[in-house]
């Protein structure tokens, strides 16, 4: 297979594939990373999102396919050997030494001097707002200063590209927002690659440049989190983001963007723009956002569908209605408390849901 | 939580464990006071307060002699069971294996074999390769016995580790053995202490297999046998007095490494 590296890529996966025995974590991996971007790999735990960070660290060799690092194919070269340090879940601070000698680590396993370590160390202990903790043990910082202790340790040799494997799962909510902004603005400083592994999709949207979402040990899409969130590929990353009403049926008429689709519910208009060639009898399955639906009083012959309102999530600002279709399917439909005060809202009662064909989204990979 | 709610049954239950404390100390305890005793018998009431004993062990050679085989086979037992018992831990934390747990059944094993057995069995063998008789062959035989020990308590200790530490330190640009030396062995040091004097101290006791293989060069414990079949001379108070002091140190400054290192392990 002839490479084409594309200069501004630091990473490359080839069709990697990891198997641990009999059990294929990893499938046929494509991508690249660029230099300098913030790559979030997101996917529920067993989707293969950490085996892939540790391929690229090093601590598992890919039983397939080629991982190029800056221009050079690292299959089978020792993690010690690369640069690729990585912030780990439980952090693995070695609790057996300082805050400074911990940051100090890699700098003497790569023969550095001691004075120069200890400056390199007190410095990016500076940069993250820790020094004072710098003779402390381990056992006696916070949450959050351990967070910053594992940065800081990670980046202390100054590496192209940082690898985090759900490095905030264990803060508390406020913290995580915290770090994400402390990440988010060290990431734009340090202008160094970011790859940052995570099940949370706020994290990964809030900071990522580009997300990769991966299902059962294959990549289900890779975007912008605006591309994703506003055009989901298929029906897994659509139900993963969890924010849309997924409607399955057949086009009947087409003229041009216009398409008809008859469902389950009964016959939709759909403004397929960007949608792929249909043609009339073919399957289609398309997607209308919560906040996009319409609610109103039920009853009457009113147009589309009528539903039964189950539960209610109190959402900041907003509240997320959920309702059961008389085929009992559930949609949800999110929107301002003020507006949801028009509506009878309690369990049982039955309300009519529509919204306009423009705001359809026609799942291209269905 | 401190105590029984029922007062009686709490009462009964501390005069339980005194009870059993003084059947185990008790014995060693009149040891202690008799071997301080001028009476040649131990026999009620006691004499006059003496340190002879004490001053004819300290002038016995044969005494000596005994003792300083028993330090130089404890101490360097000591570190070959400790080494060995490392490695064993080890190899059971880092690696999966086919026939692993039969790997860790043999590995600990030597101490569930009655020690008549083993004693006859490691004389069978050291003297058919020319061993038998030797202060090596009981180290060697000492060496096999406590090695199990050493093994246990630092698998214990490394099961206390979070797994990625190891890989963390790789990652960070340490290969296998700059891992070894700077991460695994600073982490399992207070158990790597604790199983020195352990296994130091079951080896300063272990009578048995010492006596089997000993030949000419008796440890104590060996030469304590000696001493009862001549004749009961209050000596061997005034020396078990002193191995139960040496012994029980060790195994104090063991439980103490043992106990700070389990406080700080996250």
């Amino acid at each position: 297979m002839t490479m084409h590296m594309n200069t501004d890529a630091i990473v490359k996966l080839d069709g990697v594939v990891k198997q641990f025995g009999t059990f294929t974590a990893v499938e046929r991996v494509d991508f690249e990373i660029g230099r300098g971007e913030f790559l979030a790999i997101m996917g529920s735990s067993g989707c293969g999102k950490t085996t892939t960070l540790r391929m690229l660290a090093g601590l598992d060799d890919p039983t397939e396919g080629d991982i190029w690092l800056d221009g050079e194919r690292v299959n089978g070269k020792a993690t010690w050997d690369r640069d690729t340090p990585m912030v780990w879940q439980s952090l693995a601070l070695f609790p057996f030494l300082t805050v400074q000698e911990n940051v100090e680590f890699s700098l003497k396993m790569r023969g550095v001097g001691k004075t120069e370590r200890i400056a390199r160390a007190r410095n990016w202990l500076d940069k993250m707002q820790i020094l004072e903790f710098a003779d402390r043990n381990i056992s006696q910082l916070s949450g959050g200063q351990r967070q910053r202790v594992a940065l800081a340790r990670a980046l202390v040799t100054e590496p192209k590209i940082l690898l985090l494997d759900e490095p905030l799962s264990a803060l508390d909510a406020h913290l995580k927002v915290r770090m994400q902004a402390v990440l988010s603005s060290l990431q734009k400083d340090l202008g160094i690659t970011f790859v940052y592994v995570t099940h949370s999709m706020s994290e990964a949207f809030s900071m990522a440049d580009r997300v990769v979402i991966m299902s059962r040990g294959k990549i289900e899409q890779i975007g912008s989190p605006q591309e994703i969130y506003h055009a989901p590929r298929n029906r897994f990353v659509a139900e993963f983001l969890g924010s849309s009403n997924i409607f399955t049926g057949r086009l009947v008429e087409k003229s041009g963007d216009d398409w008809l689709v008859e469902t389950v519910h009964g016959r939709f208009a759909v403004t397929a723009s960007n949608a792929p060639a249909k043609s009339l009898g073919d399957a289609v399955t398309f997607t209308v956002s919560a906040e996009n639906m319409h609610i109103s009083p039920g009853g009457g012959d009113t147009p589309g569908i009528r539903a039964k309102v189950v539960g209610e999530e109190f959402v900041g600002a907003t509240a997320i209605v959920f309702l059961e279709t008389e085929t009992g399917e559930e949609l949800k439909v999110q929107k301002s408390h003020v507006e949801l005060t028009s509506v009878n809202l309690h369990p049982g009662s039955t309300l009519n849901l529509h919204w306009e064909s423009h705001s359809c989204h026609v799942l291209p990979g269905e | 939580m401190t105590g029984n709610r029922n007062r009686l049954i709490n009462a009964a239950l501390k005069l339980h464990i005194a009870a059993c404390v003084i059947f185990i100390f008790a014995p060693i305890l009149g040891s202690f006071v008799f071997s301080l005793n001028s009476d040649r018998f131990p026999s009620l009431p006691l004499g006059h307060f003496s340190t002879e004993w004490y001053r004819l062990i300290w002038e016995d050679p044969f005494v000596w002699a005994g003792f300083f085989n028993t330090v130089v086979v404890g101490l360097i037992v000591a570190v070959i069971a400790t080494v060995l018992g490392f490695g064993g831990a080890y190899t059971d934390f880092r690696y999966n294996f086919f026939g692993k747990n039969i790997y860790l059944a043999l590995a600990l094993l030597p101490p569930t074999i009655p020690v008549v057995i083993m004693g006859l069995a490691m004389l069978a063998f050291l003297s058919r390769v020319n061993l038998s008789g030797s202060t090596i062959s009981i180290i060697i035989a000492h060496g096999v016995m406590c090695s199990p020990f050493a093994m246990a308590i630092i698998r214990l200790r490394l099961s206390q580790m979070d797994p990625d530490l190891e890989a963390a330190s790789w990652n960070l640009g340490g290969n296998e053995w700059a891992t070894l030396r700077h991460v695994i062995i600073p982490f399992t040091k207070p158990a790597l202490f604790a199983a020195l004097f352990i296994t130091m101290a079951v080896s300063f006791d272990e009578f048995a297999v010492a006596w089997f293989v000993s030949g000419l060069n008796e440890t104590l414990p060996v030469k304590i046998l000696g001493f009862l079949q001549g004749q009961v001379s209050p000596r061997i108070n005034a020396i078990g007095s002193l191995a139960f002091v040496s012994s029980i140190t060790l195994i104090i400054l063991a439980q103490m490494l043992l106990r700070n290192s389990s406080k700080d392990k996250s």
